[in-house]
């Protein structure tokens, strides 16, 4: 469980974050939602330390993440897995390399174990015998359930997607979101994702915080956000006619 | 200011880049991987450029030295001495870090842009020492080597452009390669290669890892990673040469 108390962050004059709390639990596919520019991506960024909160505490498991000492944060960024917008693999390295990377950083595992892993989190991710290829080689949907493979690789217990299914076709996007949401489940993970994509929402969206110009809107599940009153929110959700016509089923029933 | 701001970032940076490493022999991979990027690649235009300037050099030399009383095996000492002293280690240096230099700064800058050194972090690695240290140690390995090289290629280069030119014969270009040699002179010019080397490597990464933005940032921290390289050699070119040979 990731629990975040009244985090603030500002960058010069403006404040990106202003006083965000909530609580992401173990085994759900907790979702940060909201506008392009409205802070998601920067509360992850704080989650994991790559930028430094200005107020408030991260709480992982109960140990406030920005206190820690060097050593200490290290030993729980071992603990995440985290899937970057663009994939993030390394370009230099083949498939099997990038997912076996944190095997080799952090395991003392023989390389018939490390290898069995591999092909484990690759068949998780329907890559099975892609092994040797690129990540030039492989197209947008191959690179994020790559960078899905490498993210749970090493067991994470907290994995961390930004925006899994940008650039991605629909149906692809629904594979992406199965995976997540089934490794969720099946290593009782916590899972946080961020995303704009109401299918996502609706799909996988078990907690939902709604975050509106840097500050907590609105939270709740995937029922509760088709009959919201809230008037931001409304406007995000239901800016597509494809949700309007959702919605409206909905309250038909 | 702006110099003191970077000058502090660059140290705090390189005390992160020798902090313990997570695992040492994922590090000696690497530092392979880098010793084969780095020199094993830079070799042919070593090669070509040291034989080349090593046979100008003589013909040089051998078109200068008109008066009488300058013996012809001086032309075999003018290559020696200007192959070991400033033309392998100063030059050959300098046109590494065009090569080298570039090469560091982009893939280490492509790697920010493309969250990929944030990936490292993430995951609990000390990305400076991951992506940086095996650099520098590879540099600083290989580059005495690659220099070697160049000298004794600069000076086979003389002695047969020497010979097919008519600017010298074999036996007193043999004879001036040999005359008056210091050896001290070698630890000179391999003092000033390890520092080139350590200069050009950290200068690269440094450029690369705090490139901001896209493309065109990658290609600035490149242009910026060579221009601050050459300068840096130049002046520590002149603070050795200072040191040694006076």
């Amino acid at each position: 469980m990731i629990e975040i108390k009244n985090i603030s962050k500002s960058f010069g004059d403006r404040k990106v974050i202003d006083d965000v709390s909530f609580t992401f639990e173990q085994g759900k596919t907790n979702l940060i939602i909201g506008e392009s520019g409205s802070g998601k991506t920067t509360i992850m960024k704080l989650m994991v330390g790559l930028h430094e909160i200005d107020e408030g505490e991260i709480l992982y498991d109960g140990k406030n993440f920005p206190k820690l000492g060097v050593k200490e944060k290290q030993e729980v960024r071992k603990k995440i897995g985290m899937l970057f917008q663009g994939g993030a693999l390394f370009d230099s390295q083949t498939l099997e390399e990038n997912v076996r990377f944190p095997l080799d950083m952090f395991t003392s595992m023989t390389k018939e174990e490390k290898l069995d892993r591999v092909n484990f989190c690759l068949d998780k991710v329907q890559l099975t015998n892609r092994n040797n290829l690129y990540p030039g080689e492989l197209s947008g949907g191959m690179k994020k359930r790559a960078a899905l493979a490498r993210a749970i690789a090493n067991n994470p217990q907290y994995l961390f997607c930004d925006e899994p299914n940008s650039g991605l076709d629909p149906k692809t996007s629904i594979v992406i979101d199965n995976l997540i949401q089934s490794l969720t489940k099946e290593f009782n993970i916590t899972t946080i994702v961020i995303t704009h994509d109401m299918n996502s929402v609706v799909e996988i969206g078990e907690k939902i915080l709604y975050i509106y110009k840097g500050k907590p809107w609105w939270t709740g599940n995937s029922q509760d956000i088709l009959k919201t009153t809230n008037p931001e929110l409304v406007d995000f959700v239901f800016a597509s006619g494809f949700m309007k016509e959702v919605f409206n089923a909905v309250n038909k029933k | 200011m702006k110099l003191f701001f970077h000058l502090g970032r660059y140290f705090i940076l390189i005390k992160r880049v020798f902090s313990k490493p997570e695992k040492l022999s994922v590090y000696v991979r690497q530092i392979i991987h880098e010793i084969d990027n780095i020199g094993i690649s830079s070799l042919p235009i070593i090669a070509i450029i040291s034989f080349f300037m090593g046979g100008v050099i003589t013909i040089q030399s051998a078109f200068g030295f008109t008066s009488p009383l300058v013996p012809l095996y001086a032309v075999g000492y003018t290559a020696r001495e200007s192959m070991l002293l400033e033309f392998s280690p100063t030059i050959v240096c300098l046109i590494l870090a065009g090569k080298i230099g570039s090469n560091i700064a982009s893939e280490i800058g492509s790697m920010r842009i493309t969250e990929q050194i944030d990936a490292l972090e993430i995951m609990g690695i000390n990305s400076a020492g991951y992506l940086i240290l095996p650099k520098i140690a590879a540099g600083v390995l290989i580059m005495p080597f690659l220099i070697a090289i160049s000298m004794f290629l600069g000076i086979f280069g003389g002695y047969v452009m020497g010979i097919a030119t008519g600017a010298c014969s074999s036996y007193e270009y043999i004879f001036g390669i040999q005359a008056f040699f210091e050896p001290w002179k070698l630890y000179y010019s391999f003092t000033k290669v390890i520092t080139f080397a350590f200069l050009i490597t950290s200068i690269s990464s440094y450029f690369g890892y705090y490139t901001h933005g896209g493309a065109l940032e990658v290609g600035k921290s490149s242009t910026a990673a060579v221009v601050y390289s050459s300068i840096l050699i130049l002046i520590f070119n002149f603070l050795l040469t200072q040191l040694f040979l006076t």
